[in-house]
């Protein structure tokens, strides 16, 4: 038995992944651990391996993909998994392995890369910046951003970050790790505690009018919101603090709306413009043999005509 | 009046429009630019109401104010709710400050029709232009286009936006005639068709070498319906969605069931619909789009109206039972499909798999398939549905929902509407 205790990171497992590969030991062989001291540190990522000393394997990209997402779960079980699959893929012959999803142990990886697709997914649609100032030489607008995701995903999530707001500096703080961009170049740094992250911003007053005025409370459903918006991401979103009300008083609401009177359609008013629109809609009498309906299968006569 | 109070009165003015989808954007974004915004991935939802409503964008209305009458809504003439009106300005100001703090990833503008047609898309137009000319904004716009305005305006709005809609409203003018009088569906579909030369001439790949760009236009254009405020049946409905689709190459037909508004006009039902009808249809629109279902297949004039209680696919499964069972094993694609219970991407992965194995009912399991849906419809070499009673009378009793979830489910349908548009994709059904 080997056993091999790496810092927990993609690269790091996949540096020692490629040796014992090259040594030809089995999954069995191995006993995976994450280093203890490493498991709470900021990780660096390691610089691309000189890879002359391990035997070039062919492995599908599609699957060094999903490692590379899978890496960023907190599974213990993850590194163990991720070498057997790689094993499987080469040495054990089965090429076609990703093709299985009914493989247990590719079903995994799948539900591995969900999870971690999920988080990304959230992070990019919760994050919230606050702004925090302009800076002074080169007048670029400074935003920060609070965000707790599950996972280590702050590296896999910040490129969509540096695309959407290219123009402007912000960071994003989260307890293991931050992301910068400063207009030149994506960094990170070791995570901070929440106290370091601006509270709001001047515009959460003007959003919650918005987030307050856009919901229907005639068509409430609450479970569709809470499954994909769970309560833990609230505490850190603006305008969850409406959601307990806006749902109390929709009912009372929508009675409101149902006791109002009904209102009489009115004549049109004398308008230029509709007059047009009225003159338009008198179609020139049809050519013989033609019909007049009117609706989807008339437009298309109308149209070639 | 200040920014705060219109926006109250344009947003609230804006939600009856069920679209929300801020996906299938050409790819761009900001970096070497000034400016901020990026455009192309799978749309996000940056928050959602507790109508289950995903939150994309800053849908607002230019004004509220409208020359039009259209019995369903809330701004129509005769209607007596407070009116207010952005400058461009202001729209292009909360645009920017709700993108940058990440609380929105794009604007979906649409207006009351004020002077003319020509008019209110010169206006809404003009925030657009602002934006992308004036602040490299390349974040997803959506501007809904009036069919009467005239063909260089709306080509000019599909230049700077990413989408671009009309509403169709009701399936037939008839009902237009009653409910929206100033609307026409022919000036509508003339309007479609237009904007899919537009848009097939952005996607021309058989350009002469050397030829010019022809200018960048929208990838593609939506519309919605609303259900329930006509006596139109969902045969009608899916009918015209269909036509749409084929004809005209919607993205995407939205459904709307007509929700309760202050002061109804005189002429609305008194009831609203039930909001599961809505959610049917939807299911329905996906099989006509993913699963080559054809619309008389689904709703015909005998049958004009889609089951509530069960989803139409597993509907159509029990009208036509001698078509199963269906060997997972062995059947194509196009038969795989007609499996109730089973999504296009779980096709997929059976196609995938069965090239190297045979599939046993252990392996569904696996793949955490609906299998009570599933079994009375599938064959395996472990699995023969005979004994599940595929002719049996009471299998479609099977389905239902007990008597008292019934109620519930039709207020509250697992997965409902349009701004769900996260579930819907998904296409399971
Ligand atoms: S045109 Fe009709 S639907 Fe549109 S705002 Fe005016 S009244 Fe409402």
């Amino acid at each position: 038995m080997r056993s091999v205790v790496i810092k927990p990171e993609y690269h790091a497992w996949r540096t020692a992944a490629r040796q014992l590969l090259g040594q030809g030991l089995a999954p069995q062989e191995v006993l995976w651990t994450d280093d203890p001291q490493e498991a709470s540190l900021f990780a660096e990522p390691e610089p691309e391996p000189a890879s002359a000393t391990a035997p070039a394997v062919k492995v599908p990209t599609a699957f060094l993909d999903l490692a590379r997402r899978a890496a960023a779960h907190t599974d213990p079980q993850r590194w163990a998994l991720l070498y057997r699959l790689l094993w499987r893929l080469t040495l054990g012959g089965e090429r076609h392995l990703l093709s299985l999803a009914t493989d247990p142990e590719v079903r995994q990886l799948q539900d591995w890369n969900k999870s971690i697709g999920r988080d990304i997914h959230k992070m990019h649609a919760f994050v919230r910046f606050r702004k925090v100032g302009v800076d002074a030489a080169t007048h670029r607008e400074q935003f920060v951003a609070w965000f707790e995701p599950d996972f280590r995903i702050v590296r896999l999530a910040a490129p969509f970050f540096e695309k959407r707001f290219a123009g402007m500096d912000w960071s994003i703080l989260t307890p293991y790790e931050c992301a910068h961009w400063d207009g030149q170049q994506l960094h990170f740094t070791p995570g901070v505690p929440r106290s370091q992250a601006p509270d709001g911003d001047v515009l959460d007053d003007l959003w919650r009018t918005y987030y307050k005025n856009i919901f229907n409370p005639a068509r409430v459903k609450i479970n569709a919101m809470q499954s994909e918006m769970p309560k833990k991401y609230w505490k850190n979103l603006p305008e969850a603090p409406l959601i307990a009300d806006l749902i109390a008083e929709s009912a009372g609401r929508v009675q409101s709306m149902l006791d109002t009177p009904e209102r009489p359609a009115l004549p049109a008013p004398h308008n230029a413009y509709l007059q047009s629109l009225r003159a338009r809609d008198q179609p020139p009498p049809p050519p013989p043999g033609e019909g007049t309906g009117s609706g989807l299968e008339s437009s298309e006569g109308r149209t070639a005509s | 009046m200040d920014v705060a109070r219109k926006l109250e009165i344009l947003a609230d003015a804006a939600k009856y429009d069920a679209s929300c989808a801020s996906s299938g954007a050409a790819r761009k974004d900001s970096r070497g630019s000034a400016g901020v915004g990026s455009t192309g991935g799978a749309g996000i939802c940056h928050s959602y109401t507790p109508d289950g409503r995903c939150v994309s964008l800053l849908k607002v209305l230019m004004t509220n104010a409208c020359l039009y009458d259209c019995h369903y809504c809330i701004n129509r003439r005769s209607s007596n709710v407070a009116r207010a009106r952005f400058t461009p300005a202001e729209v292009v100001q909360l645009t920017l400050d709700f993108y940058k703090r990440n609380y929105i990833e794009g604007l979906f503008l649409s207006s009351g029709i004020i002077r003319s047609a020509d008019h209110t898309m010169e206006l809404v137009i003009e925030v657009a232009r602002l934006l992308r000319e004036e602040h490299h904004f390349r974040g997803y716009i959506h501007l809904k286009t009036i069919p009467e305005a005239s063909p260089s305006l709306i080509a000019l709005a599909g230049r700077y936006a990413d989408r671009i809609s009309i509403n169709v409203e009701l399936p037939s003018q008839q009902s237009l005639d009653t409910l929206a009088p100033e609307k026409n569906l022919a000036r509508t579909e003339i309007a479609m068709e237009h904007i899919r030369e537009k848009i097939d001439e952005r996607y021309a790949e058989k350009r002469p070498p050397g030829a010019p760009k022809p200018p960048p236009f929208a990838t593609g254009q939506s519309t919605q319906m609303l259900v329930g405020a006509d006596a139109s049946t969902d045969a009608s409905i899916l009918g015209c969605a269909n036509k749409l689709y084929t004809a005209h190459r919607l993205r995407r037909v939205y459904y709307s069931a007509f929700s309760p508004i202050p002061q109804p006009s005189s002429l609305l039902p008194l009831k609203a619909p039930p909001l599961i009808r809505e959610h049917r249809l939807y299911q329905a629109d996906w099989l006509l789009r993913f699963y080559d279902f054809k619309v008389e297949e689904i709703a015909n004039p005998s049958a004009p109206h889609l089951d509530l209680a069960l989803d139409p696919k597993l509907s159509w499964a029990l009208r036509n039972r001698e078509s199963f069972p269906i060997d997972v094993n062995q059947a194509p694609r196009e038969r795989l499909l007609r499996i109730p219970g089973l999504g296009v991407r779980n096709v997929e992965r059976i196609l995938s798999a069965r090239r190297f194995t045979r599939l046993r009912l252990t392996d569904l399991v696996r793949l955490r398939l609906q299998m009570k849906k599933l079994l009375p419809f599938i064959l395996t070499d472990d699995h023969h549905p005979a004994k599940l009673g595929l002719d049996s009378d009471s299998l479609r009793a099977r389905f239902l929902p007990p008597p008292q979830q019934l109620e519930l489910t039709f207020d509250s349908p697992p997965t409902p509407g349009p701004s769900d548009f996260l579930s819907v994709r998904s296409g399971e059904l």
